[in-house]
């Protein structure tokens, strides 16, 4: 029996004397594998009478039992360590800063987002978009909307022409979206309830005036619309478009040739430092434009102003934007400058709707 | 239009704050720009007198002042003028004054160690004038501590409108006093202008010397002479009058001319009768005729404008600016004085062309009053004869004033229809008869009046003008608001276009591949214009504001890289910018499109610019620009089953490195690629730069379907399998070709085909390439067995072998 104490002594010294996996499989091998120490006394008791069998076959056994033990003990000890020691390897500095997602760096120009916030506003009215050419006639531009030829009110437009053409027609660059009322109301039957954002362009260029602008007109024509459904749908709309529960509105009476009355419209603000707050303070600050349409508009256009009437908006998208958005100039507007598009312009999931805020 | 509150009360019996009254014009459509109150403004300055100046003692330049105010005890003030004496009278203000022309409220002080209670001060510092030389200088008896602006008479405020266009009644004093009246603030003050007396025929004549046609030009003429008359400067209260409104009194008859201009929106010129020769013909100018005008400049004159003449040439021109010849000065002992009505548009045209503005333009091109061409005249005879003595001839006209009679049908029910405000009948007819208007009920329908419109008002054509007249006067702000109903009562439909819905989805999906959207001008320069294939002389604008913005553009590239440019030469050269915007094929109303594009430069790569220790720092390139374009086209679910790319692109492109999107060869939508050297040699920018534009109105609309049901997900049972090839192809050899001749040999089983590595080098000869394709098998109904499977990767090699002389790589 001493061989058997021995062997065990040698066995388990061996095991853990094992400084990794495969020298442990080496042990295991040399005592439990085929030709292995234990193997062999293992075959020995076929020999045996069975009394010596009886016997020896239980010690054996029990070596062999606490040899196959030790042998996964030492293993699952060494797998750890070597566990441990991969991740320690694989350990990286995860400080080391990632790329930003184009998303992240991507911009909508603030001129886009703003038309996007009138589509959300006014879709929910039940207002369609309509949209026309920005080189018009000037029977478009001007004619038909009721501006007489060598009337002053034409020359205020400063307006862009182009070279007569072979038939003797000079083109233009329309001064408003006027013209875009013009198509809509020539192609469609009444009731009619449109919006009409555009580039429109005027010789102009100084401190607050670009050559290139944005304007959005609305027009809506049925039987029955009146001032007063105008004054509901611009003090809804400004109190949509600038999310202030409630704005104050001042109607001035005015002159445009396209609408009759007419009226400029300011409205209440408080302006401190470069910021300017709606529904509060005692300044006005001029926004739009508008009026009832002007029976010689319809007639042009083909509708009997006795049947139908209607009225008419139009303000600057790019006014409006620097007013809710605090741009200080107009002009960085179109100088593409990434510094400016970055710090003014908008995320590219910042997508304006009703249900979730214009503005997020 | 500007004009005193004194001046107002000449034509307006009122008790009104001058508040009320600056609040009811803007309410009534005359918007007030600006009010300028000089008691208002200079209320703290007082007369003063200096008591004692002695020199600082630590300053050179400075005195200090023992000032009494009026307040009691001597004040004391350090001051820097050079005329700040002992004895002399000034200006004081007392610490808590605002100053306007420095836009401070002064305070207390201590000037180099002396103390300082206020300032004595200069008219410059009052901005009275320019003068900074010195303190005020006032006469020895002016009142100590009383308000300079009442010893001074400085209390008059300046009201300043900002007129619309249609209302040439409101350019004169009394115009406005009888819209106030109306709205309610106070009774307009009519003074009958009585006829002046013809002591004698007046020695000029005038003729009219139009063609039938041109009669228009010039209605009417009235002309009168006064003789006898002393010319000097005019009264102090017309002077201080037409001074506070921004006018220089140049003599009386000049003044008068001016004042009657203001007072009743009714130019007059005046002549001196001893310089006009012969008599006076109102004419068309002759081409290239001259006339030295009052402004002392000279204008050419032509045709387009009218003239009044004598037998020494042009003496003035009509309705704008008379000439200097036979102007008015203090040397005129008898004047003519014309008082004439003009065709509006002529008189715009001329003004403009001649490049003159001046208030009798503005008031001839708005429309003056007819009926006030004669009276107006008299009005100004009575101001000479007042101002300048001497005896009036008989006044002769030539032509015929005109007798405007215009009449309006006008049911009242109009104002409820088109404002809906529910107002009085009789409330309405008094605003209208306020303004001028006469109404006469139908005697058959008392829902209906004739208007008769005053010859004052020629902006009233219709119904609706009379329904403004009525809303302005009563306030558009008792129009209540009235909710808009809904045409129909259901959840708003879509409202979007197809071509408005890939617009926004355009430039979603572009920023969301961190492109930054600018906005550049519509217009650009000739020479960009022509590189980018525009230029058409039908999209040359005839006055461009600039050079360089003349043409419109026929492509969003030309901007939008000249934008990278400026962008690199301020430091940030990883520009990222797209755009979505109107090109001009033509003038056309459908050669407009709208195009969408995108430039990356230097390093601006989808994932990011600039260097990154993640990996090496490239330059952008073509195949970034085409994942641009493809993933748009993907953002905004564009079928592209039929979408061809073809090798090489317009011009600007660089030949080699750049596509073509189509829809089949007639189709093209867009363009991909770097930038063609050349191009950007011309355009003066400078690379890398890569970009692509895509016309989003060529791109084909999917087809209709009836329902929103997606096509039945079929899923196998059976794994996929992939088998790698790698072809060995002449260099010229595309890899789509590749791709199509490998999907041809298989069109049931594969499902994929991807290039997963492109070789050149050692081991592959020269001129050619090795290019890998792993395919995806996709069994159908039963595992491939490797016999089919074999026979599947033979027909494959065979196809690709036929179609593109590729060899299989060993």
């Amino acid at each position: 029996m001493t061989d058997l104490a021995a062997l065990e002594s040698e066995t388990l010294a061996a095991v853990a004397a094992a400084s990794d996996e495969a020298a442990l499989e080496n042990v295991r091998v040399a005592a439990l594998g085929k030709k292995g120490s234990i193997s062999a006394l293992l075959a020995t008791l076929g020999k045996m009478s069975p009394d010596e069998r009886k016997s020896a076959g239980a010690a054996i056994n029990a070596l062999k039992d606490r040899a196959t033990a030790a042998i996964g003990e030492r293993r699952a000890l060494l797998k750890d360590a070597a566990l441990t020691a991969r991740l320690a390897a694989e350990s990286v500095d995860v400080t080391l800063p990632v790329r930003d997602a184009p998303f992240e760096t991507g911009r909508i120009h603030p001129i886009s987002q703003v038309m996007d916030e009138l589509t959300a506003i006014f879709a929910d009215m039940g207002f369609s978009i309509a949209e026309g050419p920005d080189v018009e006639s000037d029977d478009y531009n001007f004619t038909k909307l009721n501006f007489p030829s060598g009337h002053p009110a034409r020359e205020m437009h400063d307006t862009f022409f182009f070279n007569p053409g072979p038939n003797g027609e000079r083109k233009l660059l329309r001064t408003h979206t006027s013209p875009v009322q013009v198509r809509t109301v020539l192609s469609k039957t009444p009731p009619i309830r449109v919006i009409c954002p555009g580039r429109t362009y005027r010789c102009d260029s100084d401190q607050t005036h670009t050559p290139m602008f944005h304007q959005v007109e609305g027009l809506v024509i049925d039987k029955t619309a009146h001032l007063g459904h105008l004054k509901w749908i611009l003090e809804e709309f400004c109190k949509a478009f600038f999310e202030v529960p409630s704005v104050k509105m001042r109607f001035r009476p005015s002159f445009f040739p396209f609408t009759e009355p007419s009226m400029e419209v300011d409205i209440q603000c408080r302006r401190s430092g470069g910021e300017i707050r709606f529904g509060e303070g005692d300044d006005w600050l001029e926004i739009l434009g508008c009026g009832m349409v002007h029976a010689n508009v319809l007639r042009n256009c083909g509708v009997d102003p006795d049947e139908y009437q209607g009225f008419a908006w139009g303000m600057g998208i790019d006014r409006i934007a620097m007013l809710k958005y605090g741009m200080p100039d107009l002009r960085p507007f179109f100088e593409a400058d990434v510094r400016w598009l970055s710090h003014y312009g908008f995320r590219p999931l910042d997508l304006p709707s009703l249900a979730g805020g214009l503005s997020g | 239009m500007k004009f005193t509150l004194s001046w107002l009360k000449d034509h307006l019996d009122t008790t009104a704050s001058l508040a009320e009254i600056v609040e009811t014009l803007t309410k009534i459509g005359l918007e007030v720009e600006a009010v300028d109150d000089p008691a208002e403004k200079l209320k703290d300055f007082v007369v003063a007198y200096v008591i004692d100046a002695k020199q600082h003692p630590n300053a050179d330049r400075l005195r200090v002042c023992m000032v009494d105010a009026g307040t009691g005890a001597p004040v004391q003030v350090v001051c820097g003028a050079p005329n700040a004496r002992t004895g002399m009278k000034s200006v004081f203000s007392p610490p808590g004054t605002y100053i306007p022309s420095k836009k401070i409220t002064l305070g207390k002080g201590v000037i180099r160690g002396v103390e300082s209670n206020g300032m004595l001060c200069s008219a410059a510092e009052l901005e009275l004038s320019n003068d900074h030389d010195g303190i005020i200088e006032l006469p020895e008896d002016a009142p100590v501590g009383v308000r300079y602006t009442d010893y001074a008479g400085l209390g008059e405020p300046v009201i300043d409108i900002n007129l619309t266009p249609n209302r040439a009644d409101a350019t004169g004093v009394h115009g406005i006093a009888r819209d106030l009246a109306a709205a309610g603030l106070g009774k307009l003050k009519e003074r009958p202008i009585k006829p002046a007396q013809g002591a004698f025929p007046c020695p000029v004549g005038i003729k009219l010397d139009f063609v039938a046609e041109d009669a228009h030009l010039a209605p009417a003429f009235a002309l009168r002479a006064v003789r006898g008359v002393r010319n000097g400067p005019s009264p102090e209260w017309m002077q201080k009058r037409l001074k506070a409104i921004g006018l220089r009194p140049i003599n009386a008859l000049v003044d008068i001319t001016n004042y009657v201009t203001f007072d009743r929106g009714r130019p007059l010129h005046v002549f001196d009768a001893k310089k006009v020769n012969g008599q006076l013909v109102v004419r068309r100018a002759r081409a290239g005729e001259d006339v030295l005008a009052l402004d002392g400049k000279t204008y050419r004159l032509d045709e387009a404008n009218v003239v009044i003449a004598d037998d020494n040439g042009v003496e003035s021109i009509a309705g704008v600016m008379g000439g200097e010849h036979s102007g008015c000065d203090e040397n005129t002992t008898e004047v003519l004085i014309e008082s004439a009505l003009w065709d509006p548009i002529n008189i715009a045209r001329t003004g403009r062309g001649l490049g003159i503005n001046t208030d009798a333009r503005y008031r001839f091109e708005r429309g003056v009053d007819p009926a006030f061409c004669i009276p107006g005249a008299e009005l100004a005879t009575h101001l000479v004869i007042e101002l300048c003595g001497g005896e009036s001839s008989e006044l002769i006209v030539a032509g015929a004033v005109p007798q405007p009679n215009k009449t309006i049908e006008f049911p009242w029910s109009e104002v409820k229809r088109l404002t809906g405000l529910d107002l009085e009948t009789s409330k309405m007819a008094a605003t209208l008869e306020k303004l001028g208007f006469l109404v006469a009920t139908d005697p058959a329908d008392s829902g209906r009046a004739h208007v008769r419109v005053p010859s004052w008002r020629a902006d009233v054509e219709g119904k609706a003008d009379l329904v403004e007249e009525i809303v302005r006067i009563e306030g558009v702000d008792n129009v209540a608001s009235t909710p808009l109903q809904r045409l129909e009562a259901s959840v708003p439909k879509a409202i979007l276009t197809l071509l408005q819905k890939r617009v926004r989805l355009a430039r979603r999906a572009l920023a969301s591949r961190g492109l930054i959207e600018a906005v550049t001008w519509s217009f650009i320069s000739k020479d960009r214009a022509e590189l980018f294939g525009g230029g058409k002389p039908e999209l040359a604008l005839a006055n461009p504001i600039a050079a360089d913005l003349s043409d419109m553009r026929p492509s969003l590239l030309p901007g939008l890289l000249a934008s990278a440019q400026r962008n690199a030469d301020r430091g940030f050269g990883d520009a990222a910018l797209f755009e979505v915007g109107q090109i001009f094929r033509g003038d056309g109303e459908n050669d407009q499109r709208m195009s969408a594009a995108a430039v990356r430069r230097g390093t601006a790569k989808p994932t990011g610019a600039g260097r990154h220790w993640s990996g090496r720092e490239t330059p952008v390139d073509v195949f970034d620009v085409k994942a641009d374009v493809l993933s748009l086209l993907a953002a905004m679910g564009v079928p592209t089953g039929g979408l061809q790319l073809v090798s090489g692109g317009p011009a600007w492109f660089h030949p080699g490195r750049s596509g073509t999107l189509q829809f089949g060869p007639k189709n093209i939508v867009g363009h991909f690629g770097e930038l063609h050297p050349k191009a950007l040699e011309t355009l003066d920018v400078a690379g890398p730069l890569a970009a692509f534009e895509i016309i989003l109105d060529e791109i084909p609309a999917p087809k209709a379907k009836p329902t929103k049901v997606k096509p039945k997900l079929e899923l196998s049972e059976l794994m996929p399998l992939d088998r790698d090839f790698a072809f060995v192809v002449d260099q010229s050899i595309k890899a789509a070709d590749i791709v199509k001749a490998a999907q041809a040999a298989e069109r049931n089983l594969i499902t994929g085909i991807n290039v997963f590595d492109v070789y050149q080098g050692v081991g592959i000869p020269d001129g050619k390439k090795s290019v890998a394709l792993a395919v995806t098998l996709q069994p159908r109904e039963k595992t491939l067995t490797d016999i089919e499977i074999d026979a599947i990767t033979t027909k494959i090699v065979a196809e690709v072998t036929k179609k593109t002389g590729a060899i299989l790589r060993g």
